[in-house]
C-alpha cells in the first residue's frame, strides 16, 4: 500500500465530489443539467474542452505508445489535434447557433425528426460505447495499479464514482470537475517533464540523443507500429475527423452564450491540449529511458498504459506518483462523466424527448428519463471496462473515433453544407456509417485475431475509416439524391441566416 | 427582399466560406503530407536533422503549432471582422 498516495488519491476525490455538491444545488432546469444554463465563458469552456479530450487515451496511452514505440506515438498525437481546426472552421459556429443540447439538433434541424433522431442517437451512443472501453480500461489499470486491489473492483469503483458525479451534478459539475482536472494535469505533466529534462542536462535533445545511444535511430523515426501505408491512411482519417463527430465534445459548444465564445474556446483547448501532447511525448521518452520497457510491461500491460505513472515513482517518489496517479484517475472520471452525460442526454433528449413524446414531456421528466439513462449507462461501461483488459487505451480510443467520423461526421457536415441534403440521405449516411465501422472492426486484426484467435483477419486494416468513412458520405448522397424533400431545401435558407447571423440561437 | 436574398448577406456568407475553406485546405494539406509521408517515404522522415535529431521530430511538432496558430488566425479574423459586419448588416435590415 502506498498511503501518500492514497491520501492525495482522496484528496483529490473529495474535492470533486464537492463541486458535484455544489453544482447539483444549482442543476434544477434541462437548459442547467445539458448545458450549464449556457454560462461558461469561452476560456473556462476552452479548458473545459481540453479537459474532455486529454483523457486516458493521451495522458496514459500516448505516453505508454512513445515509451515503447518512439516516434510512432506521435503521429497519434498529431492526428487527435488536427481535428480541433477543421471543428472550428466548418462546425462550431452551425452548431452553437442551430442545436440546442446534442448535435443532432443540427442534423434533424431542417429534416424529419423522428428517423434522423433515431439514427443519430444509434450513432453517438456507439460511438460514446468504443470510448469508455478505453477510459474504463485505463481507470481499471490504474487503480489496480495504486491500491493494489483487483482489476475487477477497479473497474467497479470507476464506474460507480463517475455515474455519482453525472447524476447528482449534470453538466455544471462534469464542466467544473474538466477545469479543475485540466489545470491539475497540465501543470502535473509539466512538473513531470521537467524533473525527467533534470536527469538529461535540461534539454530536450539530450533526451533525444541519449534515447537513440540507448536503442537506435530507430525510436525517432517513424517505425513499424504502422507498417502498412493504407494503414497509416485510415488512421490518419479516422482521428482528424473523428474529433468533429464526438457527442461529448460537441455537446460542449452549448454551454458557451455565443458563437463568439465558442471561438475562444476552440482557439484555448487546441493550445492547451497541443502543449500538453508535446509534454507527454517527453513523458514517454522518460519512461523508456528511467523506468524502461521491461518494467512497463511488466505485469500483463502490454500496452504500455501505466508508463507516465512509473515514471513519476521513478523520478518523484511515491508522494509524487500518487499526484500523477490521482490527477490521472480524475481525468478519466470526468471524461467518463462527459461520456455518460452525452450518452444520457442522446437518450432524453433524443429518443425520449423528440421521438417518443414529440416535444411534449415536461422539463422535470426529461431530466428523471437522463438520470435513469446514466444509470443503465454506468453499469454497461463498467462491465465493458471487464471485457477489454489490457488493451492499449490511446489504440481503442483510435478504434472509437473511426466509428465516429464514419457514424456522425458526415451528416452533420452535409446538414450544414448542402442544400438537397434529405432525411434519408442523413439516416442512411449514420447507418452505414457506424455499422461498417463496427463490422469492420470486428472482423479486423485487433478482434479477429486478437480476441477470436484466428490466423487471419477478414479485413486487413486495424482502422476501419478508409471504408466506412467514405462508405458513410457515399451513403449521405445517393439516399439524398433519391428522395428529394423539398421542405427541407427550403429550410436551407434559415439555416443560413441562423448559422451566419445567430439570429434565433438558443 | 428576404433577408437570405441580401446581396451584403450572401457576399459575408461566400467571405466566411472562402476563409473557412482556405483554412482547412492548408490544415487537410500538411496533416496529410505528413501521412503520406508514413504511408509510403518513412525514410525522408528518418534523415538526420541537426546533430542529434530526424527531420521528423520538428515536422510532427511544427504541425501541432500550426494547427493552434490556425485556430489563432480563424478566431481573430471571425471575433475582430467577421462579427462587426454581421452587427453592421443586422442593424441595417431591423
Amino acid at each position: 500500500m502506498n498511503y501518500s498516495a492514497i491520501f492525495m488519491f482522496f484528496a483529490i476525490v473529495l474535492l470533486t465530489l464537492y463541486i458535484t455538491y455544489w453544482a447539483a444545488r444549482r442543476t434544477k432546469t434541462t437548459s442547467a443539467f445539458y448545458a450549464a444554463n449556457r454560462n461558461i465563458t469561452g476560456f473556462q469552456n476552452g479548458l473545459a474542452l481540453a479537459g474532455d479530450y486529454m483523457s486516458a487515451a493521451s495522458f496514459l496511452g500516448i505516453a505508454g505508445m512513445v515509451s515503447l514505440e518512439g516516434f510512432d506515438g506521435l503521429i497519434y498525437s498529431i492526428g487527435f489535434l488536427v481535428g480541433w481546426p477543421l471543428i472550428m472552421f466548418l462546425i462550431a459556429e452551425p452548431l452553437r447557433n442551430l442545436g440546442k443540447y446534442t448535435f443532432s439538433d443540427v442534423v434533424a434541424y431542417r429534416l424529419q425528426q423522428k428517423p434522423v433522431r433515431i439514427a443519430s442517437a444509434v450513432g453517438s451512443l456507439m460511438t460514446i460505447a468504443f470510448y469508455l472501453i478505453a477510459q474504463m480500461v485505463g481507470g481499471g489499470s490504474l487503480i489496480n495499479k495504486l491500491f493494489g486491489i483487483s482489476y475487477s473492483s477497479s473497474v467497479l469503483i470507476v464506474g460507480s464514482v463517475m455515474t455519482a458525479y453525472v447524476l447528482f451534478g449534470g453538466m455544471l459539475a462534469t464542466t467544473w470537475v474538466q477545469i479543475i482536472k485540466a489545470i491539475l494535469l497540465i501543470g502535473g505533466a509539466t512538473i513531470l517533464v521537467l524533473l525527467t529534462l533534470t536527469h538529461f542536462d535540461y534539454n530536450p535533445i539530450t533526451l533525444c540523443r541519449v534515447a537513440v545511444e540507448k536503442f537506435d535511430i530507430s525510436v525517432i523515426s517513424p517505425g513499424s507500429y504502422i507498417s502498412n501505408p493504407w494503414d497509416a491512411i485510415s488512421l490518419g482519417l479516422a482521428l482528424m475527423l473523428g474529433t468533429a463527430g464526438l457527442p461529448h465534445i460537441l455537446m460542449r459548444f452549448y454551454s458557451v452564450p455565443d458563437a463568439k465564445q465558442a471561438r475562444k474556446s476552440v482557439f484555448v483547448a487546441t493550445g492547451l491540449i497541443g502543449y500538453f501532447y508535446i509534454l507527454t511525448f517527453f513523458i514517454g521518452f522518460g519512461a523508456m529511458l528511467l523506468v524502461g520497457k521491461d518494467l512497463i510491461t511488466a505485469g500483463g500491460d502490454k500496452g504500455g498504459n501505466m508508463a507516465a505513472i512509473l515514471l513519476a515513482n521513478a523520478i518523484g517518489g511515491p508522494g509524487f506518483m500518487g499526484f500523477i496517479a490521482a490527477v490521472a484517475f480524475a481525468t478519466i472520471l470526468a471524461v467518463v462523466a462527459g461520456l455518460t452525460l452525452s450518452g444520457a442526454s442522446t437518450i432524453s433528449h433524443d429518443l425520449f424527448m423528440n421521438v417518443i413524446r414529440k416535444g411534449h414531456a415536461d422539463e422535470r421528466g426529461e431530466v428523471k428519463v437522463a438520470k435513469f439513462a446514466t444509470l443503465i449507462l454506468g453499469i454497461i461501461a463498467i462491465v465493458l471496462g471487464l471485457i477489454f483488459k489490457g488493451q492499449n487505451v490511446a489504440f481503442m480510443v483510435g478504434l472509437a473515433f473511426a466509428i465516429a467520423a464514419s457514424a456522425n461526421f458526415p451528416s452533420l457536415l452535409l446538414s450544414i453544407v448542402w442544400r438537397d441534403f434529405s432525411t434519408r440521405g442523413a439516416v442512411w449516411s449514420i447507418i452505414t456509417g457506424s455499422t461498417l465501422s463496427v463490422v469492420l472492426i470486428i472482423l479486423s486484426p485487433t478482434v479477429w485475431m486478437d480476441v477470436f484467435h484466428y490466423n487471419s483477419a477478414i479485413f486487413p486494416l486495424k482502422n476501419p475509416a478508409l471504408i466506412s468513412l467514405p462508405a458513410s458520405f457515399l451513403a449521405g448522397f445517393l439516399g439524398s439524391k433519391l428522395s428529394r424533400e423539398p421542405a427541407a431545401a427550403l429550410k436551407f435558407d434559415d439555416v443560413k441566416v441562423r448559422t451566419h447571423l445567430g439570429v434565433g440561437a438558443h | 427582399m428576404k433577408l437570405h436574398e441580401h446581396p451584403e448577406f450572401r457576399s459575408l456568407v461566400r467571405q466566411k466560406w472562402r476563409i473557412s475553406l482556405l483554412l482547412t485546405f492548408l490544415m487537410l494539406f500538411v496533416y496529410f503530407g505528413f501521412i503520406l509521408l508514413i504511408a509510403f517515404d518513412k525514410s525522408f522522415l528518418a534523415r538526420p536533422f541537426g546533430k542529434d535529431l530526424t527531420i521528423g521530430l520538428p515536422i510532427g511538432i511544427g504541425i501541432l503549432i500550426f494547427a493552434w496558430l490556425l485556430t489563432g488566425i480563424y478566431t481573430v479574423w471571425a471575433n475582430r471582422i467577421y462579427d462587426r459586419k454581421v452587427e453592421e448588416l443586422k442593424k441595417k435590415i431591423t
